[in-house]
């Protein structure tokens, strides 16, 4: 295989060389404690800080108001059962969406387990979170309302300033996961009514292992890993450096470049759009046509199923990924598919495709015509294809 | 969403390379098993003569391991007797392939449903009867649910 065309950004993405270069110091010179107090680990702490000055600077928050962890998942699990905690006495209700990262709703079926309730709202075809589901879902114990920025597979973005205002009005906890968001869009904490943040390095060029949880200074939340002082008492463990210097590059460069990749990626990702569902019969697109992240596409090809179809993109150097129960070792094809209304056969014959500002035109030719020609060599394997036609005739 | 499956070499060349892709018109027998839920259809079309399986034609909306297992179980009834057939279990179908990941134990069962469906339909074409033969399942779930119970 010479040449790998990789699309799968939404599900890691390649660590920036400037984030690197960032790094690299913290590993074999300036490996000091962050905690410690002589002036070798000072540097190490003045990086620390460094980094979480940017990210507060770009969510509008406080830099006391920003905690390191070791990734979205870990801050996701903080933000709900911290919050379930904190907030037990004044009830046991969370409201959620059927559209959420597992990292969310397994941590809610975990949160069932001790007696907390959970309301899972619905959404449209375009993925778009039913805002007046979610007021009706409102009730008097109700404590936290968790909602994500965009979602990972379909790149629908929600309406969370709204969501935020809804909370806010009846004195609910606001959290959203925006994993998929973070260094894409612009987010103000204040203005987007947020309380509760998640985010991860690894999906804006930086590194694996390392995420950040922003909480709002009114919001009184206990500490999740329990053990040092570090992060204000409230996240225990060693500081990881060199990760959190990459993830407070990575921020930087992706706030410094984000309209410019934002124009790029979603001229590009348009073009996919376009080209596939002209060159690709039986196609449909999944998600909000227009509000969804800059870089992803989401297809479903009628009588194909989507883990035979990544493998042999795979075959031409293409990175893909699908929401196909083959992919995933169950029998149920994507959550998020499911909630959008396609029935089981369109869901296990999705794609999704997430760009870079790497991705060239270029590129994308290559994949539109590899696509076309695996679709079409699957289609004809197919007995749903074969009955299909037939009926047709 | 995606997870890296580990095939053997013999599922990649029948994935890629599918052996008796097609339809045969005026089959003797045709069986059709699985369901777009789960996300495996296997329709296999038998030409028998004289009792012997002379040519077998698959189609099959599935996963690498479906295609793979479809092409296979069609490959090893070829040539053979209609009860020389109804023998090839999934067990034969995997260990032609050098195995399968555990999660796609299933789609060898599904090969087997589609032969047995396949003949079972031949048979009542014919109306003759087959030793061993049962009609065929109508969902893969509940196969599953009874291998499942089996404890294979």
């Amino acid at each position: 295989m010479s040449k790998v065309i990789y699309l799968d950004n939404a599900a890691t993405t390649k660590v920036d060389h400037d984030v690197f270069e960032a790094m690299k110091p913290y590993f074999e010179e300036l490996y000091g404690n962050a905690s410690s107090i002589y002036t070798f680990a000072g540097q190490a702490t003045k990086a620390v800080d460094n980094a979480r000055k940017i990210v507060a600077d770009y969510l509008g928050a406080k830099p006391k108001e920003i905690y390191f962890t070791g990734g979205g998942s870990e801050s996701d699990n903080w933000a709900l059962k911290a919050t379930a905690l904190a907030k037990n006495k004044k009830g046991k209700h969370i409201i959620t969406t059927t559209i959420e990262h597992h990292a969310i709703l397994h941590t809610c079926e975990y949160l069932e387990k001790f007696g907390y309730e959970i309301s899972y709202i619905d959404v449209d075809e375009n993925g778009v979170v039913k805002l007046d589901e979610l007021k009706k879902a409102i009730r008097e114990d109700t404590i936290l309302i968790s909602v994500m920025f965009a979602n990972n597979e379909i790149g629908t973005i929600e309406p969370i300033k709204e969501i935020g205002e809804i909370a806010h009005e009846h004195d609910i906890i606001f959290h959203t996961d925006a994993v998929q968001a973070y260094g894409h869009v612009p987010i103000n904490v204040d203005e987007l009514n947020i309380d509760i943040l998640s985010a991860s390095g690894h999906k804006i060029n930086g590194p694996k292992g390392v995420g950040i949880m922003y909480l709002r200074e009114s919001v009184k939340l206990d500490s999740f890993i329990h053990g040092g002082g570090q992060e204000r008492g409230k996240r225990a463990g060693t500081h990881n450096t060199p990760g959190i210097v990459g993830f407070g590059k990575a921020t930087e460069i992706a706030v410094s470049k984000m309209n410019k990749r934002y124009e790029y990626e979603s001229k590009l990702r348009d073009y996919l759009i376009e080209q596939v569902l002209e060159k690709v019969p039986y196609t449909r697109l999944n998600g909000h046509r227009t509000n969804r992240l800059s870089n992803n596409a989401n297809f479903s090809f009628r009588f194909v199923e989507g883990e035979a179809l990544l493998i042999m993109l795979d075959q031409k150097g293409i990175c893909g990924s699908s929401g196909s129960a083959c992919t995933s070792g169950s029998l149920d094809p994507s959550h998020v598919l499911l909630a959008i209304g396609l029935p089981h056969e369109i869901a296990h014959g999705s794609l999704r495709l997430t760009l870079s500002d790497e991705t060239t035109k270029e590129d994308i030719d290559y994949v539109v015509e590899q696509l076309s020609i695996i679709v079409e060599r699957l289609r004809s394997m197919s007995p749903l294809y074969e009955d299909f036609i037939k009926e047709d005739k | 969403m995606s997870q890296v499956i580990e095939y053997s070499e013999k599922v990649m060349d029948h994935f890629t390379n599918p052996r008796n892709v097609g339809e045969i018109e005026e089959a003797s027998g045709v069986g059709t098993v699985g369901n777009a839920k789960c996300g495996d259809i296997m329709r296999i079309y038998l030409d028998i003569e004289n009792d012997i399986i002379k040519d077998a034609k698959f189609k099959t909306f599935g996963c690498g391991a479906a295609v793979a297992t479809s092409s296979m179980a069609t490959e090893l009834i070829i040539g053979k007797t209609v009860k020389e057939a109804l023998l090839v279990t999934n067990k034969a179908v995997m260990e032609a392939l050098d195995g399968l990941p555990p999660v796609k134990v299933h789609c060898s069962l599904l090969a087997e449903e589609a032969i047995h469906a396949a003949l079972w339909d031949y048979a009542q074409k014919n109306n003759i009867e087959i030793d061993g033969l049962k009609p065929p399942v109508e969902d893969i779930d509940e196969t599953e649910e009874f291998y499942a119970m089996e404890g294979e």
